[in-house]
């Protein structure tokens, strides 16, 4: 029998961006909150003195652990699905701050076109374009809606960025400069500059001098160590959920972060959330935290299990096209979206070892819907870009196209080009399609005893045809920085998911629109079907753009935050209607 | 906190006594059979050899470096979801598909992994297991071709098996050959090039042949720089000792 807490305002699963943006503005409002993260109570000083690539990017130290849950995954509804069972699959965000603490710090907005993506395809190009299967729809909020948001979320995190040549309407610059440009990052702008493209220094968590927040919070500058993406930062320098939002939330005294709470059911009464269910980990205690308002702010996977596992919400059922949870589940994966060229340099050494998350240099002239698509098999885009995140050497040892890959001639080889490589790679959009979805899996469990999240995914022939217009894109650019060998990556076009999950970038599950036949939430990321529930992070997203989510999922957590502001003033109702 | 005030001299004096530390280090944890050990420590060799850039894996200490991880929570897949059903080896062997022949392109954070590999983590084995199931066949092997262990046969003979091993012409009991092989060329190279704390780096050399500095404070003052910079490599023992 579940232990009963004493009610709160609000209680929020997961302590990542989400939780934790929606955490500092309640708890700023005076709401009392109560967070609950699965995984370890983690500080700052936890990263101190971590350089370490075989602990954090070899063994995966910061992602979950896979012995208390996974996913199971396969490629179509005829097929088994099997668990992920390692981490080299599944790199999934865990302990307090959640994926927040290791990311690179990419910052990007989506793009107007994004958030009317069926309108604006069917304006442009008419019905036809769409492809018979994609789910393609309007988010059901503007970019305009959305500017303060971003704003918002750019001031906290102490954005360092450059104005994009080509980018939407901003209401305010960066709150910091772009980071420091590198030989490498200078070719990359040269040769693109000469292909008729608008290069600009990718805007970056990794904060370029000492920034204090809005909220009074203080972000070191990045001293460009290189151990960022998998890396917990050891100098405060990258905006984190830690440094920034649960720190805010802490100051207010309201909120209450509870570690090794494992969630495993939204209690309701059909009508109304009444709290959350969780175990502690550490002892196997059940706890039962009644709240006016839930708010599941864990990935994508999180957020989807819990409602199904609650059976709030119809589930997308994929033969027939209805129900709408698990619905339009989208990726960014490693051997469709993360391709382009290496080139290799006989004559020029660059210090590869050298770098920051997220310095690099990318150009918007193939996002979403900037070039013609009439004559292409493809909609939306790509960012090809050139990271400079710090060559670590282990995952560096690459050889031209030829060379075997162990062996005195490898060892040669690899050595030789250790410091004369660069990789210029594209991220694409993910489209969503009728035969991607989430639901539970009939056979493996979690150690709670729950069912497991189970993902269908497959490859469109959308999926592989801006892959490969991408990679050549990026071997143009190779080519124009004056590589001597340019070894393009291979996308067959029977390439097929290979379900592993290399990123947090998914979307997908819950998502948010005006209608509740193809939405789970509203704008405000609130349920249609249960209005004190809110369902916030990148599983409200309809499909997924070129970009990196993290942005997105801020300013959209800023928006949801106002949302349950207004719902607990209220005390019931929708804070937007079906428009349909 | 902006210039390079951890590659200061004291590294030198730290370097010796590492070097100290490593002979009190370097006896086996897990494999129990010499004869395991030696194929382990030739076959390595063959993927990382000793040449004119410097020390290949044997002196690099790669086969300790094994050794300890295998005795550790990645050898017995402590970190994994180890639920079953596991589907059946046959089952693994049929939905084997092409596998890539490039070692990852991608940067490090976005690896990419054949279809085989990724069967690999259905299996029953824990990665302690497939070793031993690998490298015996490795000796076995040798022994019916060339009348030696693994570990005795030619160099040539030895890369002939290994590549009979890559490409999955030998057959392993619960595991495809193929992982077997990705998951020995991986381990080469992290003994190779992980931190010297684990065991293997051995006095840094592979740094020093990568010419990879380490755990550094900064590069703030080299970011922009368009001559390449040398500096001598910093430990984690010496970075968090600072």
């Amino acid at each position: 029998m579940a232990t009963k807490l004493d009610k709160v305002d609000a209680v929020i699963v997961g302590s990542g961006w989400a939780g934790g943006i929606v955490a500092a503005e309640l708890s700023k409002k005076g709401y009392k909150v109560v967070g609950l993260e699965r995984g370890a109570d983690k500080k700052s000083e936890d990263y101190i003195g971590t350089k370490d690539e075989l602990r954090f990017s070899m063994r995966y130290e910061m992602m979950q652990d896979l012995t208390k849950e996974t996913i199971t995954s396969r490629n179509g509804a005829d097929q088994t699905a099997l668990p992920v069972r390692t981490n080299e699959n599944a790199f999934l965000g865990t302990d307090t701050g959640g994926a927040g603490v290791h990311w690179n710090g990419h910052n990007f907005r989506y793009l107007p076109y994004d958030f009317e993506i069926y309108s604006k395809t069917v304006e442009r190009y008419g019905k036809n374009k769409i492809p018979k299967g994609m789910t393609l729809q309007d988010w059901g909020v503007t970019y305009d809606d959305m500017e303060k948001y971003y704003d918002k979320y750019e001031k906290m995190a102490g954005i360092s960025g450059e104005e994009n040549p080509i980018g939407p309407y901003r209401s305010d610059k960066f709150p910091n400069p772009p980071m420091k440009d590198t030989p490498s990052i200078k070719l990359f702008k040269q040769a693109a500059k000469e292909l008729g493209y608008h290069p600009y220094q990718i805007p970056s968590a990794n904060v370029t001098q000492q920034y204090e927040n809005p909220d009074g919070e203080t972000i070191n500058a990045c001293v460009y160590c290189a151990f960022c993406e998998t890396y917990g930062c050891d100098f405060g320098a990258k905006a984190d959920p830690i440094i920034t939002v649960l720190a805010t939330a802490k100051k207010t005294g309201n909120y209450e972060l509870r570690n090794d709470a494992y969630a495993t059911k939204v209690i309701h009464d059909g009508e109304k959330a009444t709290g959350v269910l969780y175990m502690d980990i550490r002892t196997g205690e059940e706890f039962e935290q009644p709240a006016d308002i839930v708010v599941l702010a864990g990935f994508v996977f999180t957020n989807t299990k819990l409602l199904l596992t609650s059976k709030i919400g119809k589930p997308y059922d994929p033969k027939t096209g209805t129900g709408v949870i698990g619905k339009n589940f989208t990726g960014h994966f490693s051997n469709v979206t993360y391709l382009g060229a290496r080139g290799y340099f006989k004559d020029k050494k660059f210090n590869s070892f050298a770098g920051a998350g997220a310095l690099a240099s990318t150009l918007d002239d193939f996002s979403g819907d900037n070039i013609d698509h009439s004559d292409l098999d493809f909609l939306h885009g790509f960012e090809p870009h050139i990271r400079v995140m710090g060559d670590r050497p282990i995952g560096n040892n690459h050889v031209p196209k030829g060379t075997p890959s162990w062996g005195r001639e490898f060892k040669e080889k690899s050595l030789y080009y250790t410091n004369r490589n660069l990789y210029v790679d594209a991220q694409a959009a993910a489209l969503p399609w009728a035969h991607n979805y989430l639901d539970l899996d009939p056979t493996y469990k979690d150690f709670a005893g729950n069912p497991l999240l189970r993902v269908t995914y497959k490859y469109s022939k959308q999926d592989i045809k801006l892959g490969q217009y991408a990679i050549k894109r990026a071997a143009e650019i190779m080519e124009k920085m004056g590589a001597d060998i340019v070894d393009e990556d291979e996308l067959p076009d029977d390439t097929q998911f290979n379900n592993s999950y290399p990123n947090s970038h998914n979307g997908g599950g819950a998502i948010m629109g005006t209608d509740p036949k193809t939405s789970a939430v509203n704008t405000y990321s609130q349920m249609w079907d249960m209005d004190n529930l809110f369902v916030v992070g990148s599983s409200s997203f309809p499909h997924f753009s070129n970009y990196n989510p993290t942005e997105t999922i801020g300013a959209f957590a800023y928006r949801a935050s106002e949302g349950m502001d207004q719902y607990l003033k209220n005390g019931s109702g929708l804070i937007e209607k079906p428009s349909v | 906190m902006l210039t390079n005030q951890f590659t200061t001299d004291n590294a030198d004096e730290k370097q010796t006594d590492t070097e100290k530390a490593a002979d009190f280090q370097e006896a086996r944890q897990f494999f129990t059979r010499n004869e395991d050990f030696n194929a382990l420590s030739a076959a390595t060799e063959c993927i990382y050899p000793k040449d004119d850039n410097g020390p290949g894996a044997v002196e690099l200490g790669v086969p300790y470096f094994i050794d300890k991880q295998m005795a550790g929570s990645w050898g017995t897949n402590a970190r994994d979801y180890r639920h079953a059903p596991f589907i059946k080896f046959q089952q693994v062997e049929s939905m084997k598909g092409k596998s890539e022949e490039q070692s990852p392109t991608n940067p490090p954070y976005v690896v990419k992994h054949s279809e085989t590999e990724l069967q690999r983590h259905q299996a029953r084995l824990t990665r302690g297991e497939i070793f031993i199931e690998g490298l015996r066949k490795l000796n076995q092997e040798s022994q019916k071709r060339f009348s030696a262990p693994f570990y005795e046969a030619e160099e040539e003979q030895q890369i002939e098996i290994l590549k009979d091993m890559e490409s999955g012409n030998i057959k392993l009991k619960g595991v495809a050959a193929e992982n077997f092989f990705i998951l020995l060329r991986r381990m080469t190279l992290e003994g190779a090039f992980s931190d010297p704390l684990y065991g293997g780096n051995r006095n840094l050399a592979g740094w020093k042949m990568k010419e990879f500095p380490g755990a550094q404070a900064s590069y703030a003052n080299i970011i922009e720089k368009d001559e390449f910079v040398k500096m001598k490599p910093v430990s984690l023992t010496n970075y968090q000792g600072h």
